[in-house]
């Protein structure tokens, strides 16, 4: 049975916690391991921080969407801003690349997204905003079935 | 859920130990306190003791980034401890071991930096 959420809050630091949070309370239903529930909280976290500081640059008047879909075994995340967006999304994909060395940024944050999740999608249009679409299948817990 | 900090610095080490959540948003608080520390007692070496960390992201590669920059200018080394799977293989795939040294427990790091 497909099963949807969606989300949508201020692009405030403090909101990156909560919307973790949440996700991982949504999808806990398809029972993943703690790794898997980890690495979806890490790839959230990562996205959720883009908007905020590069999509949106700090600005809490704007709002960072998320909707999460479970059918079986399959998570499909998207993480929306309305922000500047992104001129380049191949090499902002690159590890190590930040647009802000200035704030100590990492440049890891789609490299984390690619490599915790099965599938990646980036559209982004400049002026326009930003969409990480993502996918993940979790091993559902075998124990019962034995 | 936040972060807690707690900081010890002795013989120009400085070490610090984390509890909770480190984000984006308590990067900053990290930053701002280890900085300030760092400066005020001429730290060399840092010992980032991670043991009761239940979460990172790369906002927390960065910030140890740049406090291991900053001990970098007068040759000191930093020193990651007791540190989670989830969170060793965000270190690994950053490569951030190649610069950072990793020991299992606060003594072994001491030891390492021959002060234990």
């Amino acid at each position: 049975m497909k099963n949807k959420m969606e989300l949508q809050f201020s692009a405030l630091s403090q909101n990156e916690s909560f919307a973790r949070v949440t996700v991982a309370a949504f999808i806990a239903q398809l029972d993943p391991t703690m790794d898997e529930l980890t690495e979806v909280k890490t790839v959230v976290s990562e996205a959720v921080t883009n908007s905020i500081i590069h999509g949106y640059e700090n600005n809490p008047e704007g709002t960072v969407f998320i909707s999460v879909t479970i059918e079986d075994d399959l998570i499909e995340l998207t993480i929306r801003d309305e922000g500047i967006g992104i001129d380049d999304v191949e090499e902002a994909m690159q590890p190590l690349y930040t647009s802000k060395p200035e704030l100590e940024r990492s440049g890891m944050g789609f490299t984390i997204m690619e490599n915790f999740m099965d599938e990646i999608q980036v559209v982004s249009h400049r002026g326009e905003g930003t969409i990480v679409r993502l996918k993940k299948h979790v091993t559902k817990s075998k124990a019962l079935c034995n | 859920m936040s972060l807690t900090i707690e900081m010890e610095a002795r013989n120009q080490i400085l070490c610090i130990r984390l509890k909770g959540e480190l984000d984006h948003h308590t990067a900053e608080d990290l930053k701002n306190q280890a900085t300030r520390e760092i400066e005020k007692h001429g730290i060399r070496h840092i010992i980032l003791n991670l043991e009761e960390l239940s979460f990172m992201d790369s906002s927390g590669l960065g910030v140890i980034l740049g406090r291991y920059k900053q001990i970098k200018q007068t040759q000191g080394e930093m020193i990651v401890c007791a540190i989670s799977p989830s969170i060793k293989r965000l270190f690994d795939m950053s490569g951030l071991f190649k610069i950072i040294k990793l020991e299992v427990s606060e003594e072994n790091a001491l030891q390492r930096l021959g002060v234990a």
